[in-house]
């Protein structure tokens, strides 16, 4: 038996069948879910894929977040559901309110595409236990709003209770604060992060690392016990 | 126009005396007069208003038609051929059932009157002619040109230009794995914005754009229909700037690339379902283009209720929907048992459809705003038989004068140090320079298909998971020697390209091309128009690589000035398995470079001739087809067998630009000689077309050579990948850093 990982489409979505295919080849079964639908078809865990869901014509992810699917993937995230968002997705995320803060346009105002180098912070997440806290990765990352944000209070609180997931190394791409680059909730169930790990799984496309594989085959592990 | 009385055909017929304003429309008085002939009256307001547009220099092809019929006419016999000129883009049979359309296209004109949203509509533009075939669009490329990367104003066009490609692009999600970017001051006033688009489909879903069987529907799905971009074709991109016009900032269209990502989504879906009889994307000439060409391609006419399509602005004149170029627009013709169903999915996607009009049993194209008929036209008359110039065309008085100024005459570096900083200055001028600042701007991995994107020499996606199937483009154009000859010019963007693929492993296939030149008006640049396509023509055929459609962009002048006359050339490769591509980087301490092909004192046009002497004069370097072909197969077979690590063509810059570039990609230096019978300064910075370095591992010497001896290739050992410098034995050495510092600075220096 292996995990069922829903991927949710929304009109804008761009990387969902990337990350479907990520998502088969650490092992699992990708479904797909769509926007107007609330129905999650019992999936076992959830991503929210990159992409400019409605656009981003107001701020990136607004939208989005009052889909109906999103109304079932807010309500069982509280109760534990593994959600991962990333870039549009974690823009969705902090949108929802399943993570602290938001993101602005990035500093230099430019789109930004790299191969940007991270430090995993917080390998005990539902999202990140097959790294090892401290490892160094290099995770393609693409996107116009990235710059992190949050009040003082929160930042405070994020590094206290070592839910920084992930941090810039070497070169903050886009002025987000505490060069932080993904975070998770108090459970460690729901992670966001800016960097696209489906675009890190084959040695031959995209940056020719498999850097990104371990976000899938962490949650595989996980919901499958191994 | 007045509306009162509207004015319908039996209005026009009524009224003989009118006076329409064919002029402001962009029409020629014996154009006018070729209307009335055809029509037997005068036009209505909205016939005038389509054949206006449809007759314009940029839909119709009148003064480039007679010298393009070449490309169909020296057409070499290609298996891969499945759809050729004509249709919205050419399609090419890449094995394993796939098959790939692709094309490049000019946005010159709107770019640089409002360059994020010409660029950006651009880039919307091209990918509307891909999902046109069938097919779902994979990749993008990008070949740019500006003036001089110092002036005031290319600061304003680039970023704007950069951005807009960006904007649409990445929002389309769609991957940006190539293209150019060339300054010089002769695009100052005339950038050049060419956008291409590569798109895969199976053999059997390839779809036409044509209106058949009477009584199917006919569909206008997309965005509303308003005021933007009117008059696009005809005022804009058909004539030449002149300051003392008005503004035509409002004739630029604006774009909204989530509406068309919503748009491919859709119309894939229907196709999938099989519920697409004929289609059409709205472009240039907007409604007035899409009837009159999906009716004058099928077998009967088309009658179109134009209150039916929905508006933005609901006080637009008939004339203008026609004329509108809003963006984000398909027409769709479908059979009446499936317009359900395809109304359904296009509710799905939040696209808004609309049945305009049905497929009738005659041959007209008949359209009806508010009970009365406004358009009773034969559909061909608009879309096809438009006029054909035989412009005259004589080489220019100058062009012996230019061809005689040759730059091998001109002072050399005569020590080391000169030389050292020559290299030093060649590979950081705004030409030769690392255009990362750009690239990073766009989205090259998304789709999860990229094999390889610039600055490799060719981009490269998979196009099936199982099998590792790939396809390659590259696009290349030199104005500089297309100005000095403009017949070898051509060639010279050809082989590029050709060669380019090649370097990356891929088998070249395929050609799509974007003319870019002056004023037709002008016989000096007919001349060079006339010179170039019969150069391309004759190479594609020698080649075996037909033209599969293209694009032609005149008036590309400021004044008397025209720019150099710029063939954009876009080649498309297969290769079997994307595993066995060769990138540019090299990859290990102790790997021989080989230089393959033969090295001559060509300095006209080149680089070095521009950086060094600012000087433009001479003949281009020599073309030798056959020995492209030979050098392409010999970097095709080191590649599926494993006998090179790395490659790069040689083209601008020379030897040197490319050991540069390689080294700064992958970390490691080289160690170079001079090899007997060259000097040290012809070996670094000749443009000799026909070659290429290879990185060969040491344990593939012996076949490498064999294979290279057997075929009479020349391949020269000229050095080591080693260490983190590059290194000319006896003359200089430099360090990474220093060539990384010169190599990536200059661009965000002068535009960040």
């Amino acid at each position: 038996m292996t995990a069922r990982i829903g991927v949710v489409t929304f009109p804008g979505s761009l990387d969902d069948r990337d990350t479907q295919r990520a998502i088969r080849l650490a092992g699992a079964e990708p479904v797909a879910l769509w926007h107007k639908d609330k129905d999650l078809k019992q999936v076992d865990a959830v991503v929210l894929p990159g992409g400019f869901s409605y656009g981003d014509y107001l701020r990136a992810g607004a939208i989005s977040r009052f889909s109906p699917v999103m109304e079932t993937v807010i309500e069982q995230a509280k109760a534990g559901l593994p959600v991962l968002g990333i870039c549009n997705g974690f823009q969705v995320l902090t949108e929802a309110h399943l993570l602290p803060g938001g993101m602005l346009g990035n500093d230099h105002l430019h789109f930004i595409c790299r191969d940007q180098k991270l430090r995993v912070e917080n390998a005990d997440t539902a999202w990140t236990s097959d790294y090892s806290a401290g490892q160094e990765i290099h995770i393609p990352l693409k996107n116009m709003d990235g710059r992190y944000v949050a009040d003082q209070y929160t930042l405070d609180k994020l590094e206290a209770e070592g839910r920084v997931a992930f941090r810039y190394l070497d070169f903050n791409p886009n002025g987000s604060l505490n060069d932080i680059a993904g975070i998770t909730n108090e459970a460690g169930n729901v992670v966001g992060l800016m960097p696209h790990p489906e675009h890190a799984v084959e040695p031959l496309i995209g940056s020719g690392r498999t850097d990104g594989l371990p976000f899938f085959t962490s949650i595989l592990k996980k919901l499958v016990n191994v | 126009m007045s509306r009162t009385p509207l004015d319908t055909v039996e209005h026009a017929a009524a009224t003989p005396d009118v006076e329409l304003p064919w002029a402001e429309l962009g029409l020629k008085k014996d154009e006018y007069e070729r209307v009335v002939e055809i029509l037997g009256r005068r036009p209505t307001g909205a016939e005038l208003a389509m054949y206006s547009v449809m007759w314009s220099e940029h839909c119709s092809y009148k003064s480039s038609k007679v010298h393009l019929r070449q490309f169909g006419e020296k057409a070499p016999e290609s298996e891969a051929m499945l759809v050729g000129i004509g249709e919205n883009a050419g399609v090419v049979d890449v094995g394993q059932g796939y098959a790939v359309t692709f094309k490049v296209e000019s946005h010159n004109h709107p770019s640089y009157v409002e360059p994020y949203q010409g660029a950006a509509t651009g880039v919307g533009g091209i990918v509307r002619d891909i999902i046109a075939m069938g097919a779902r669009p994979v990749a993008v490329v990008d070949p740019l040109r500006f003036g001089a990367a110092d002036h005031p104003d290319t600061k304003r066009v680039l970023p704007g230009v950069v951005a807009g490609i960006g904007g649409y692009g990445n929002c389309l999600g769609l991957p940006n794995i190539g293209g150019e970017v060339v300054f010089d001051s002769c695009y100052q006033g005339n950038p050049l914005v060419n956008a291409g688009a590569i798109g895969v489909m199976r053999h059997e879903d390839i779809h036409l754009a044509k209106a058949s069987g009477a009584g199917n529907k006919v569909i206008l799905y997309g965005a509303r229909t308003g005021g933007d971009g009117i008059g696009g074709a005809s005022i804009l991109a058909s004539e030449t700037f002149d300051d003392a016009k008005p503004s035509k900032r409002p004739a630029v269209q604006v774009g909204d690339p989530f509406q068309e990502k919503l748009l491919i989504e859709c119309t894939l879906e229907a196709f999938a379902e099989k519920l697409v009889v004929g289609i059409q994307d709205l472009g240039a000439a907007g409604l007035s283009c899409a009837t009159s060409e999906l009716a004058s391609n099928g077998s009967g006419g088309m009658r179109v209720t134009l209150d039916d399509v929905p508006l933005r602005d609901s006080t637009l004149s008939p004339e203008e929907i026609l004329m509108s170029e809003s963006q984000e627009r398909m027409c769709a013709v479908v059979e009446p048992e499936k317009v359900d169903r395809f109304l359904e999915i296009c509710e799905k996607w939040d696209v808004i459809a609309t049945v305009i009009g049905e497929v009738t049993d005659g041959d007209r194209l008949e359209i009806y705003w508010h009970g009365g008929k406004i358009v009773d036209v034969d559909p061909r008359t608009v879309a096809h038989e438009g006029p054909v110039y035989e412009r005259p065309y004589a080489r220019p008085s100058w062009q012996d004068e230019l061809q005689a100024d040759d730059a091998n005459k001109l002072p050399r570096p005569a020590t080391s140090d000169e030389l050292k900083d020559q290299v030093l200055k060649l590979v950081g001028s705004p030409n030769q320079a690392s255009k990362k600042w750009i690239t990073s701007q766009y989205d090259h991995f998304v789709q999860g298909n990229t094999v390889l994107a610039q600055p490799e020499d060719s981009g490269m996606i998979r196009i099936d998971e199982e099998t590792g199937l790939g396809v390659a483009i590259a696009t290349d154009g030199n104005g500089r020697y297309a100005k000095l000859d403009p017949y070898h010019g051509a060639q010279l963007a050809l082989a590029e390209a050709y060669r380019n693929v090649a370097t990356t492993g891929a088998k070249p296939l395929a050609v799509s091309d974007c003319l870019n030149f002056g004023s037709p008006e002008d016989p000096a640049v007919m001349w060079q128009f006339a010179e170039a396509v019969r150069g391309l023509a004759d190479a594609c055929q020698q080649l075996g690589t037909p033209v599969t459609g293209g694009n032609v962009s005149l008036y590309n002048q400021t004044g008397e000035v025209a720019i150099h006359p710029t063939p954009v050339v876009a080649v498309l490769g297969v290769i079997d398995d994307v595993a066995r591509r060769t990138p540019v980087a090299f990859q290990e301490d102790g790997q021989l470079l080989y230089l393959l092909g033969d090295t001559r004192e060509e300095f006209s046009g080149s680089a070095w001739s521009q950086v060094v002497h600012d000087h433009l004069g001479g003949l281009p370097p020599q073309v030798d087809l056959e020995r492209e072909r030979l050098l392409a197969e010999i970097l095709i077979s080191a590649s599926r067998d494993g006998m090179i690590d790395s490659a790069h063509d040689l083209s601008d810059g020379g030897l040197i630009q490319a050991v540069v570039e390689s080294a700064l990609l992958g970390g490691k230096g080289a160690r170079l000689v001079v090899p007997d019978g060259l000097d040290a300064f012809t070996l670094l910075f000749s443009e000799s077309a026909g070659r290429a370095i290879v990185a060969v591992p040491r344990s593939e010497e012996v076949r490498f050579n064999d294979m290279c001896g057997a075929r009479g290739l020349p391949a020269t050992r000229i050095g080591v990948v080693d260490g983190d410098s590059v290194e000319l034995q006896g003359e200089f050495a430099v360090s990474l850093e220093d060539l990384r510092k010169a190599h990536e600075e200059t661009i965000p220096a002068l535009l960040a």
